[in-house]
This record gives C-alpha cells, structure tokens and sequence, in this order.
C-alpha cells in the first residue's frame, strides 16, 4: 500500500500551498483584499493540514498536524517594507508591487493546481479501498482547493491588464 | 388642515389603515415664510433626491426660485407625504457656497476659470494620457446623485469611447451589496418587492435597516399599518434601539460582524420545522440541500452564542417568520455594510426563496437602496457593470450592446469584472490610474480609513476633476473643479428602489456659470472627438429627453425595459414601476412571479460570485449548475470578521445615519432646520459600558482605532454593551480653520474604519472596527448634539427634546383613502 506516500505528498504540498499564501498576505498588506482572502485562505490548508495528520495515524504516517509557518521576525519586517513600498512606490518603479503581485498569485494557481491533483489520487485511492472516512476527507477538502485555485485566477484576471499595460 | 413641527415629529400625524386597503392620503407642504410663498408662480414636477425612497413632489417657485415643496398625493410611493429631508433640503441650492465657475489649480492654488480653458485642459489631459499608457489611465468615479440620462452618457464615453473599465460610483458604499445579492439569488439585478406590499403583509422584517432614518416616508406607510386593524407583527435586527426596534415584537440586537450566523439560526428553525413551500423549493429553485445541510450547523443555541443574543429570541424570531402568510423583508445597511455582507443579504432571499414568498401581494423583499439615484447608477451601467443588466461575460450580450452603440464590441471592456471603487483608489495609489474625475462626491469624507484616501488623492501624479455643488473635503485636493448644476435645475429621470421611476424637471436656474452634468459630459464627448464604428458621433443625443429616448432602446427587452415610457407619460401621470414595456404598459408592481426568473444562462445579467473568495462562477459552472434558469440557493458559513476586539480595543465601532443629514451633509448642512437638529458629531455608548467607564451624557470622549481618533460629546442611548456608534455625516468643511478637529482630523467617523470590503460585492465595511473609548473630561454640562426623536435618544432624563420651533412648521392635509391607484 502506497497510500501513505501520497498522503505524504499533499501534507508537504498543502503546507506549502499555506506558506505560500502567508507570503503572499504578507507581502501585500496594502492591497487589502489580497491581504485578507489570502490569510482566509491559507486557513483552509491549515484545516487540510490537521484532519489529514489526524487520518494518516491508520496508515502507519505520522504528519504535523500544526506546521509552524507563521511568518517569524524576518517576514514581519519585510512586512513592513512591502507596506511602505505598497503605498507609494516610487515614479518609476511603481509596477514593481503590481508585477510582486502577479507572481505571487501565480505560484498560488501553481501549488493549488498541485494540491488538486493530489486531492485527486487520494480520493481515488480511497474509492479503490472503500475507505469511507478518507474519501469524505477528499470530498470535503478537494473542492476548497478548486476554490483556493479560482481566487488566484480570477485575482491575476483582474489584475493583469492593469499592471501590465501601465 | 394641520400644522406641525416636523422636526420635532419626523413622521408626522397618523392615518391607520388595515390590511389589504389602500394607504390613505396625506399632503405636506413646506412653504418658505414671507414672499409670498403661498401663492407661487408654478409648481414643478419632481420627487426627492436626499433617500432613496423617491417621494414624490411638485416645487413651488416664484420669482425665479425655488420657495418650498408640497408631496404629491396622486404618487404610488408617498401619497402625499414628505419627510423632513425633502421638507426642508431643497433650501442648500441657494445657499451662497455654490460653486459658481470652473476652477483649476495654478501654482498650488484653485482660481477661477472659464469653462474652455477648463474643459480644454481635461481634454488636453486625456489625449496625453491615452497616448502614454491608454485607457487603463483613466477612472470615473460618479454618486447616487445624477440622473439616468446623466449616468448613461458616462457609461457610454468611458465604456465605449474610452474603453476603460474603471466606472464605479459611491453607490459601492451604499448599494453595491444590495445588487449583489440580487445577482446571486436570481442572477439579475432589479428589485422584487413593491412598497405596496406593505399594505398586505403579516410580518415585516428589517434586516439591518433602520428604515425610520433612511426612508421615513416607508416607515410613516409602516407606522399606519401599526396603528390600524390587523397590525403586522415587526421583526428588528438592529444592535441599536432604534424606532423600529422600539416597535417591534421581536428586536434581535446582534454582536456586530455576526449576521450570517443569525441568519443561519433563523434558517435552520425554518428548515428544520418544515416551515417550507417544498413545492416552490423543486419547482423554482436549485441549491437547497446543500443550505439543509449548512444551516444545520447553527441551532439557535449556536447562533446565540455567536451573535450574543437569546436563543429563545432567535426561535421567537423563526416562529414568527415560518409561519407567516405574507412576509416582507427589507435589508440595508446593518447588513451591506457589514462583515459576510452579501452573504447575509443571500440569506434573506433565501427565506424568501424557501417559504416561496415572492412576487405575491405582501409577500417581497426589498434589498433596498441608501442613494436616491442608486438604481439608475446600476442600470445604466455607471457602477461598472454593462448597461441594462448585461453580463460582461456573455460575448453574445457584449456583441448587442455593441449593436447598440454602434461600437466594435472588442471596444467594450469585458476581460474582467468591472474595477470597483476600492480598487480604483489602490490603482491611483500605485500610479497606474492617473486621472479620476469624481462627480457628485464626497470619498474624502465618505471613504474608510481616510488618512490613506487623502494622502492617495493629494498625489502630485493624479489628475484630479471634481464636479459637484459646492466646495468639499475633495474638491479641496482637485486640480479642475467643475461646478454643477442640482436636483431642479436640471431635467432628467431617476429610479426609487422599488423601480418607481419619476421625471424631475427644471425649476430654477442654476447659479452662476454651472451647468447640468449631461451637459458637461456631452461637451466633453465632443471636445474628445468620440466615434462610433462608422465614424458618427459616439453620442447621439443632445438633450435629457433624447437621452431617455436612446436609454429606452438599450433596455429594450432586457429586465429593466423602460420603452412603454416616456417624458409626456411621466408628465401625465406621476411614478411608474419597471419593466414597463408594450406587454406592460403601466408598469409591473411584482417581478418573479410565479417564480419566473430572469436567470437563463443565455439571458441572466451575472453567473454570481464565490461568496467567500469573491471569484466570479465561470459560465460552464453557471450553466451546469442553473441548466433551466431557476432561483439560486447559495449558502454561507459564518466566519468571524478580519478585525476582532481585543484588550487593547475591547469595543465594537459601528458608524451610520441620522434622520436629519444625508451623506457627508454637503447640502442637509445648509439647510438651517435639519442643521440645527443634528449640528455636530456625537459617540453613541450603552448605559453598561458608560457607567462601567464612568461616563456621563454629554461628556467629552476620545474614541480611536489603529487608524486614528475622533473626539465628541457621548450620548448614553439604547444602544447594545460593546458596542460605540457614530454618525459618518461629519467631515470638516464646516468647521473652524485651524480648529483642534481641523489639525487632528478628528471629527469624521472614516478617520477610524478599516480599509476591508466584501469579496463578492466589493462594499466597504463600515461597521465593524476594533475600538477603544477615553473619557477626557466633562463638559459644559449641556447634553450631547444628539437628535432625540430617533435611535440616538437618551435613555436618561434631562436631555431637552429635539425640536425645529416655528421655523419647521409644515402643513399636514389628511384626505383619507385615495379613489383610484395603480396598485393592484
Ligand atoms: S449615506 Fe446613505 S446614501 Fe450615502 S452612501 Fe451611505 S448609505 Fe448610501
């Protein structure tokens, strides 16, 4: 049984999607909507993250079920900095925080994409074993994902013309 | 024939009816004393632009200007009466403030200018702009205030001539949410209920809505019914003792930031009761298993907890609305402006959606409107969305309004959802928008967090244009400043928030060199050049009336079809409901129904939003989804709100109206009655926290948040423990140069409010802050400026009662029941 791998997997993927979105939250505290959905968001993998430690124990894994990922000093001062850049970039320089921006959001689509897929395996190997409970798991998180996904796409669809027309 | 202080007695005389017959009538007039007033030489059509209820009126004039106001008895919506706004307001437009010439800043100063050089320099402004960077250069951010004619124009030069997509309004702050949740409930804008339901109902419920403040005239409709046969029962969910809450049999003060767990609560003893039309629920609708399943979350107890009231009150609440026959439901601000906004407005549709209660006699929701003109901003598309309800993203709707413009429609933005104001303002912070014109506005006093709003306005790098009535806080930081003709000085049309839609004509000149706003914008589109694909010019109209002519085309056929209408109709008649078309040529009281929605994919304005990340639903999703085009049930979680109290800002700030001001009081503020009863900014704290504090009526405080402070007298009202509220109508306009408040900017409620808006209908959210409040000393003794009459009454004795004297005697004329209505 690999089972245990792939719940590996996308407990390494999650977290890293939740980092992600940390980094992302803090970098952009002046673009507030960002800021907020972001921290919102990362929430969700948090949840992922305890239910999935809580179910590996039956497949013999044992996962943090609370990864310390808080931003420490360092990211609260480059915190500050981003707000500071944020607010008023300098003539010149002002598309930096936009162009941040959109990298940012791409590497959310790109690990939430990841997530997705491994959300995917984990349901199919949860049907293929009748395992009831993981499969609920599956079928309660995977569509946070996709939604997870869906913000960072309709955010970079928004805000690409801008930011890369002016 | 009687007198009356309205001041003293907003509401006026009572005239109870029962349920079922018509409201009956009553007139009122405000003439101005001396000149003769009485006798004017003409009255003029026109109804209110200072609430969004639209109470109809004719204006009085003599002599060339304006002398008073008398309701008009014949109209669906007031039948006759006026509030003290629409009483006295009219005043501010003689007022010697009045902008009365361009201005543009020179060497660090406003001077005075002609409206060529003026113009010329938007112009010159423009072209350079488009040249360097192209459309995305440019933003508009209009009001609530305009008329239809006024806002289609705009739509049409920034959409289709310009080709920006930033187009929104203050209508963001006010109404942005009451069209979202429209949108996700029955995919299209546009109101379902009729004021006229009022007449029918058992139960009325407002949500949030303070509805004696905001549309007195709704609330005097309300009032009569009460004091009649057959009363209805009122439901209240108001943090404050407001006169609703006063009159109602259940009053549900919930924590601020918690609506959507009560509404779930509410729900779940609904559903769970079987309080449902299970019929309608299969026939009309899609989504309701998974709300089963959702608001099984939340039993009373739960809920209770949440939001801090009883359970026993919430399943008090549930009884009353499951069991109903004829339910109305209106929601506003509590809930708009408010954490998990437009999630909690769903929630009602929802109710409505389950209990099948809609489109029948008493049985409506009214997502209602804070602007006067909010409507029109929406329908004609000046709030971003596309003109008549269309959905940008639906190619073949682009493609007709295309048609209709006679444009390419790759000109038509429509990659993405209109950018909303909030966004707007991001983008002029980071330098990617570089000139926004702002009509009709005040987001120097109006937006949160207002430290940021200056200092984003007052950018070297931002071209500014101001158009409006008087000097404001943002006019102050403009580099044009465009004086505009008002309410009465121009003609045009505009829409109530129960699609009443009334003609106000000219009535009086306006001062000095201003001009109506269509006239500007036609000037500008002609100094600009703007074409059509064929090389026509892109506006085609000239005047208010070709304007409405040109508007009625672009509705034909969608859900707010106005061609059954006309100037001569409106003229004829008084207010007239859409859709009014050739299959409806009086108008339609009801939309929906028997559960007809406007929600096929091929035809709906929107596919909806994610109600948590705010993400536009993709139309493959809408249409697998929503195959057969039915109502949307969408269901929410509650979440708890971005900013929490905590030791530090143990309280809960909420901000709002009062009776007597609209908006940041640019003109209740010049009219000396309404001034005069609520003259200066006050801070609203429960008699628990005051005495825990050590605070007295009338005693000077400090309330601040992470974002500033604002200091002002405290008035120990009804209001619940934890929570502070103030008026966000005082700026510093009126204020003494150089005065503390002026230095500290510390007299507007914005300095306090977050920077945070709901993910699906980008409204700001007003009402919950984390606060903190110090007592700094006791004053003179003299009790807080606070009105009396209305939800900031104190709890204690010795406070004298708000009154206007004789200078706000109005007439009163009851005449009973009208013979003949529109109604049905
Ligand atoms: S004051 Fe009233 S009308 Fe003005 S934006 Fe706020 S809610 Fe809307």
């Amino acid at each position: 049984m690999k089972i245990g791998l792939v719940l590996r997997d996308l407990h390494r993927e999650e977290r890293e999607l939740a980092r992600e979105l940390l980094h992302t939250a803090e970098r952009h505290k002046t673009s507030h909507d960002i800021h907020h959905l972001a921290l919102d968001l990362a929430d969700w993998s948090h949840r992922h993250i305890r239910e999935l430690a809580e179910l590996a124990e039956r497949y013999d894994v044992t996962l943090d079920p609370e990864p310390d990922d808080e931003p420490g000093p360092v990211g609260r001062l480059r915190e500050k900095g981003s707000e500071i850049i944020g607010r008023r970039g300098e003539a010149g320089r002002r598309g930096d925080a936009g162009l941040l921006l959109l990298r940012d959001l791409r590497r959310i689509c790109q690990q939430a994409s990841a997530v997705s897929v491994d959300w995917e395996l984990v349901a199919q190997a949860a049907q293929a074993t009748a395992d009831d409970q993981l499969l609920d798991l599956a079928q309660r998180c995977h569509p946070d994902t996709l939604r997870q996904l869906r913000w960072a796409n309709a955010e970079l669809k928004e805000t690409s013309p801008q930011v890369l027309t002016s | 024939m009687g007198r009356l202080d309205r001041i003293a007695e907003p509401w006026g005389t009572r005239t109870p009816y029962a349920r079922g017959e018509k409201w009956p009538v009553r007139v009122d007039t405000f003439l101005a004393d001396g000149n003769g007033a009485e006798h004017p030489d003409r009255w003029v059509r026109s109804a209110s632009v200072l609430h969004s209820n639209g109470d109809a009126l004719d204006i009085a004039v003599k002599d060339g200007r304006i002398v008073g106001v008398r309701g008009r008895a014949e109209d669906r919506v007031n039948h006759g009466r006026l509030d003290p706004k629409d009483l006295y307001g009219w005043q501010a437009g003689a007022s010697p403030d009045r902008l009365t010439r361009p201005l543009v800043r020179r060497g660090g100063r406003l001077v005075e200018t002609d409206w060529d050089t003026a113009m010329d320099h938007i112009v010159a402004r423009t072209k350079e702009l488009l040249r360097d960077q192209g459309p995305s250069a440019i933003g508009f951010y209009t009001t609530g205030q305009l008329f239809l004619e006024e806002y289609y124009t705009l739509s049409l030069i920034a959409h289709g001539g310009l080709g920006t997509n930033h187009l929104d309004g203050n209508t963001r702050l006010c109404t942005a949410t009451a069209a979202e949740a429209l949108k996700q409930s029955f995919a299209c804008d546009g109101q379902p209920g009729s004021y006229t339901d009022i007449d029918h109902a058992d139960v009325i419920a407002l949500f949030g809505h303070n509805v004696a403040e905001t549309q007195p005239v709704l609330w005097m409709r309300i009032l009569d019914r009460l004091a009649g046969p057959e009363p209805p029962a009122l439901i209240c969910v108001d943090p404050r003792l407001t006169p609703v809450a006063r009159a109602a049999a259940v009053h549900l003060a919930p924590r601020p930031g918690t609506n959507v767990a009560l509404m779930n609560g509410l729900l779940h003893e609904i559903i769970g009761n079987g309080w449902t039309d299970a019929e309608y629920i299969t026939r009309h609708t899609v989504g309701f298993d998974e709300l089963e399943r959702r608001v099984k979350e939340y039993p009373p107890e739960r809920a209770a907890e949440i939001c801090d009231v009883p359970a026993e009150e919430i399943r008090r609440a549930a009884r009353a609305l499951g069991t109903c026959e004829r339910l109305v439901s209106t929601v506003l601000q509590g809930f708009y402006q408010s954490h998990q906004a437009t999630a909690a407005a769903v929630q009602v549709n929802n109710l409505h959606l389950v209990r099948g209660m809609l489109g029948r006699p008493g049985c409506g929701v009214l997502q209602m409107n804070g602007q006067p003109t909010a409507q029109n901003t929406r329908e004609c598309g000046a709030d971003g969305d596309l003109p008549g309800f269309r959905n940008w993203a639906d190619d073949a709707q682009v493609a007709d309004l295309g048609r209709v413009w006679n444009v390419d429609p790759s000109r038509i933005p429509h990659y993405g959802p209109p950018t909303h104001a909030m966004k707007m303002f991001r983008y002029a912070e980071q330098g990617s928008l570089r000139m926004l014109w702002v009509t009709g506005t005040n987001p120097a006093v109006s937006l949160p967090e207002l430290s940021r709003i200056r200092s984003v306005l007052s950018q070297e790098r931002l071209f500014l244009i101001v158009q409006d009535l008087f000097p404001t806080e943002t006019t102050e930081l403009a580099d044009v400043v465009l004086p505009a003709a008002g309410w009465a000085e121009k003609t045009g049309t505009f829409t109530n928030a129960d699609r009443t839609v009334h003609l106000s004509e000219k009535a009086v000149d306006p001062p000095g060199r201003a001009r109506p706003d269509l006239d500007i914008f036609l000037d500008y589109a002609r100094r600009m050049d703007l074409r059509d694909k064929d090389g026509g010019p892109l506006v085609k109209w000239h005047d208010p009336e070709s304007a409405f002519e040109a508007w009625k085309e672009c509705s034909r056929g969608r859900p707010c079809d106005y061609t059954g209408l006309s100037y001569d109709r409106l003229r004829g008649g008084s207010g007239i409901q859409w859709p009014c078309d050739a299959e409806h040529p009086d108008g339609t009281e009801r939309l929906y129904t028997g559960g007809a929605f406007w929600s096929d994919p091929d035809y709906c304005e929107s596919y909806g939003r994610d109600l948590v990340t705010g993400a536009p639903v993709e139309p493959t999703e809408y249409r697998a989804m929503n195959p057969y085009g039915k109502a949307v049930i969408k269901s929410a979680g509650y979440l708890p709100p971005h900013e929490q109290p905590d030791g530090d800002h143990p309280f809960l700030l909420t901000t709002g109206r009062t009776l007597y001001h609209f908006h940041t009081r640019t003109k209740t503020a010049r009219a000396p009655q309404l001034q005069a009863a609520a003259p200066e900014m006050w801070v609203e704290i429960s008699t628990g926290d005051a005495s825990e504090l050590g605070v007295m009526e009338g005693d000077l405080v400090e309330v601040s948040t992470p974002r500033g402070s604002v200091r002002a007298k405290a008035r120990v009202s009804g209001i619940r423990d934890g929570v502070l509220f103030l008026p966000f109508h005082y700026g510093y306009w009126d204020i003494d140069e150089g005065s503390e408040a002026d230095e500290a900017h510390g007299r507007a409620a914005n300095e306090l409010t977050l920077t945070d808006w709901d993910a699906a209908s980008k409204q700001p959210l007003y009402k919950t802050a984390a606060a903190r409040l110090r007592r700094i000393r006791a004053q003179d003794g003299s009790p807080a400026p606070a009105p009396t009459t209305a939800a900031s009454a104190p709890l204690g004795a010795g406070v004298p009662e708000t009154r206007g004297g004789p200078a706000a005697e109005s007439d009163e004329d009851v005449r009973g029941t009208p013979p003949t209505e529109g109604d049905t």
